[in-house]
C-alpha cells in the first residue's frame, strides 16, 4: 500500500478587528497580523471619527474651543475642559477665586470616578461577566444625577468657562455628594468580591499583556495604564492645578505591569478620588464663582502648555497665539493616542482573546484618539 | 538640572540654537538637520536624560515649517520645549526621533498627514486619520478645500 504524506501549509494571515466589534468601545480598526491564534502584530487603524477639531479650534474663540473639548474624551469632559481654561487663564494671568478651584477639583475627581465605574462595568462585559456592567452602570448613574442637577447636564456638561464656572453648585450638591460617597464606599468592596479574586478572571489578566516601566516612558503610557508598570507621571503630583495641592492622596503605583496590575490600580484610585472628594466637600470657601472676562478673548503673543490628569492620563493643550481671537495653532495631546501606540508592543505573542484584555485594561476612549 | 544648565548643555553642542525663556519651559529653537545627535544625546547623557517625549506636533509658520518636540526627564523632572526649524516650506525634511522615543512614531504620522513633513528613515510613514487617497495637507495655512472647510 502506497503512503500518503500530506504536508500541512502554514503561513500568517490578517484579520480585521472592528470597526464595529464590541471590544474597541467605539470605531477603532485593528489589523491583526496572525499566526494560528497568536498576534504576531497589531496595526491600528484610525480616524472614523476624525472631526479635525484643531483645525476648527483655529477659527473658533476661546471660549468656544472649551465646548469642543468634551467632544474628544467623553467620560473626563469636565477635566478636557478644565485643560482650555487653565491654559487661557494662564496666558491671561487671572488667579480664580478659591471657591472655584475647590469645586472644580470635586467635580474632577467625581468625573474620574465616573469613568472609573464605566471602565469596570465594560471591562467585566468585555470578558464575558455581564453583572459587572449592571454594578457599574448603577452606581454611576448616581454621579451623572449630580452632575445634573448642578451642571445641568449629564455627559457633556460644559460647567467651566475661562475664569471660572459657569454658574454656582445647586443647594443639594454638597448633601448628595456626601451621600454617594457614604454608599459608594460601602459598594466597593462588592467589586473586589464579585470581580477580583474569581478564579478565571484572575487567570485571563495575570502575566497578561506586560509592558516595563521603560518601555511605558518611551511610548508615553501615562495614567493608571504607566503608573500600573511603575511610571510616576501623576499630573496632579507633579504641577499640582486648582486644589491637589491641599489635600492628601497618595500616587498609586503599580510594579508588575500586566493587566491584573492596571485592574488594581484604577480600583486603588477610586479610593483616592473617594478620600479626595471627602477632604474638599466640606470645606467649600464662599465667594464668587468667576472673574469678569472679557466678551472677545485675545491671547497675548506667546505659547503656552497646560497638562491635567485625566482618567486616562496626561491630556495637554498646547497654544501658539498671536495675540488673535482665535490661536494661531492649537494642539490637543490626548493621553489615549500614546497609550494606545504601546497595545502593538503589549499585545505581541498573546492570544485574540487576550488582546481583549489588553483592550480593556488600556481603557481607550476612540474620539479621544481620533480628535 | 536647572533651564541655564540645560541652555549650556546644548549651546556646547549646537552654538547656534536660539533659546527663549519662557513662562513654562525653555524654548530652543535649532535647525533641523541637528535634531538627530542632538535629540539622542539630550535622551541618553545622564546629566540630562530626557526620556519622556510627552507631545510632538507641527506648526505651519509663513516662511518656514517647525517640528516642537516637548521633552520631560522622569528622573530629574526637568522640562524643555525643543523646536526643529524647517526652512524648505515646499519640501519640509526631518529626521524621524522614533527610535529615540518609541511614541514619536503615531506623532510623527500625525504631523506628516497634517503638515507634509516628512520624517526621514521613518518606518511606517502613511496617512494616519485621513484616508489614503486624502490629497494635500490640511492643517497648513494655504489649505484650501471648498467642500469640506468650514466657511466664517
Amino acid at each position: 500500500m502506497e503512503e500518503v504524506t500530506q504536508e500541512l501549509e502554514s503561513k500568517e494571515y490578517f484579520i480585521n478587528m472592528g470597526p464595529q466589534h464590541p471590544s474597541t468601545h467605539g470605531v477603532l480598526r485593528l489589523v491583526l497580523s496572525l499566526d494560528g491564534e497568536i498576534i504576531k502584530k497589531v496595526e491600528p487603524h484610525l480616524g472614523y471619527i476624525h472631526r479635525s477639531i484643531e483645525k476648527m479650534c483655529e477659527h473658533d474663540s476661546y471660549q468656544q474651543i472649551v465646548h469642543l473639548t468634551d467632544r474628544m474624551d467623553y467620560l473626563s469632559c469636565h477635566i478636557n475642559n478644565e485643560a482650555v481654561c487653565l491654559a487661557v487663564e494662564q496666558a491671561l494671568q487671572l488667579e480664580v477665586p478659591d471657591r472655584v478651584k475647590v469645586i472644580r477639583t470635586i467635580i474632577d475627581e467625581l468625573t474620574r470616578l465616573s469613568s472609573h465605574q464605566l471602565w469596570w462595568g465594560v471591562m467585566g462585559m468585555d470578558l464575558g461577566a455581564i453583572t459587572t456592567f449592571l454594578y457599574g452602570f448603577r452606581d454611576r448613574e448616581i454621579i451623572t444625577d449630580i452632575f445634573e442637577e448642578t451642571c445641568g447636564a449629564r455627559l457633556t456638561m460644559n460647567y467651566n468657562i475661562p475664569g471660572g464656572l459657569f454658574f454656582d453648585i445647586h443647594p443639594n450638591f454638597q448633601k448628595r455628594t456626601k451621600d454617594f460617597i457614604t454608599y459608594f464606599r460601602k459598594k466597593l468592596p462588592e467589586y473586589d468580591t464579585l470581580l477580583t479574586n474569581n478564579v478565571i478572571f484572575m487567570q485571563r489578566m495575570k502575566g497578561i499583556g506586560k509592558l516595563s516601566k521603560e518601555d511605558a516612558i518611551s511610548y508615553g503610557v501615562t495614567g493608571p495604564t504607566g503608573r500600573a508598570s511603575g511610571f510616576s507621571c501623576d499630573v496632579r503630583k507633579q504641577h499640582p492645578y486648582m486644589a491637589y495641592d491641599k489635600v492628601n492622596f497618595k500616587e498609586v503605583l503599580g510594579t508588575e505591569g500586566d493587566c491584573l496590575a492596571r485592574y488594581k490600580c484604577r480600583i486603588a484610585e477610586m479610593w483616592e478620588s473617594m478620600s479626595i472628594i471627602e477632604q474638599l466637600i466640606d470645606n467649600i470657601p464662599e465667594g464668587p464663582v468667576k472673574v469678569p472676562t472679557k466678551a472677545v478673548i485675545k491671547l497675548p503673543k506667546g505659547e503656552w502648555y497646560q497638562k491635567v490628569e485625566t482618567a486616562r492620563g496626561e491630556f495637554g493643550v498646547y497654544i501658539i497665539s498671536e495675540g488673535q481671537r482665535s490661536p494661531y495653532r492649537l494642539k490637543f495631546r490626548s493621553p489615549g493616542f500614546s497609550n494606545l501606540s504601546a497595545l502593538d508592543h503589549m499585545a505581541r505573542g498573546c492570544k485574540i482573546a487576550d488582546l481583549v484584555a489588553i483592550m480593556s485594561t488600556l481603557d481607550l476612549v476612540i474620539p479621544d484618539i481620533d480628535r | 538640572m536647572h533651564n541655564e544648565g540645560i541652555q549650556k548643555f546644548i549651546l556646547d553642542r549646537v552654538p547656534e540654537a536660539e533659546c527663549v525663556e519662557g513662562t513654562q519651559f525653555l524654548q530652543v529653537t535649532i535647525p533641523s538637520e541637528k535634531i538627530l545627535p542632538l535629540a539622542s544625546e539630550l535622551k541618553s547623557n545622564e546629566a540630562t536624560s530626557f526620556d519622556f517625549l510627552f507631545c510632538l506636533t507641527g506648526v505651519d509658520w509663513p516662511a518656514h515649517m517647525e517640528v516642537v518636540y516637548h521633552l520631560k526627564s522622569t528622573q530629574h523632572q526637568h522640562q524643555l520645549v525643543l523646536k526643529a526649524k524647517i526652512n524648505s516650506r515646499e519640501n519640509p525634511e526631518v529626521a524621524t526621533v522614533c527610535h529615540i522615543w518609541r511614541t514619536a512614531e503615531l506623532h510623527e504620522r500625525e504631523a506628516y498627514e497634517l503638515f507634509g513633513i516628512k520624517f526621514l528613515n521613518h518606518p511606517d510613514l502613511r496617512r494616519l486619520l485621513l484616508p489614503d487617497d486624502w490629497e494635500g495637507w490640511p492643517m497648513r495655512k494655504d489649505y484650501d478645500d471648498p467642500i469640506n472647510m468650514i466657511a466664517y
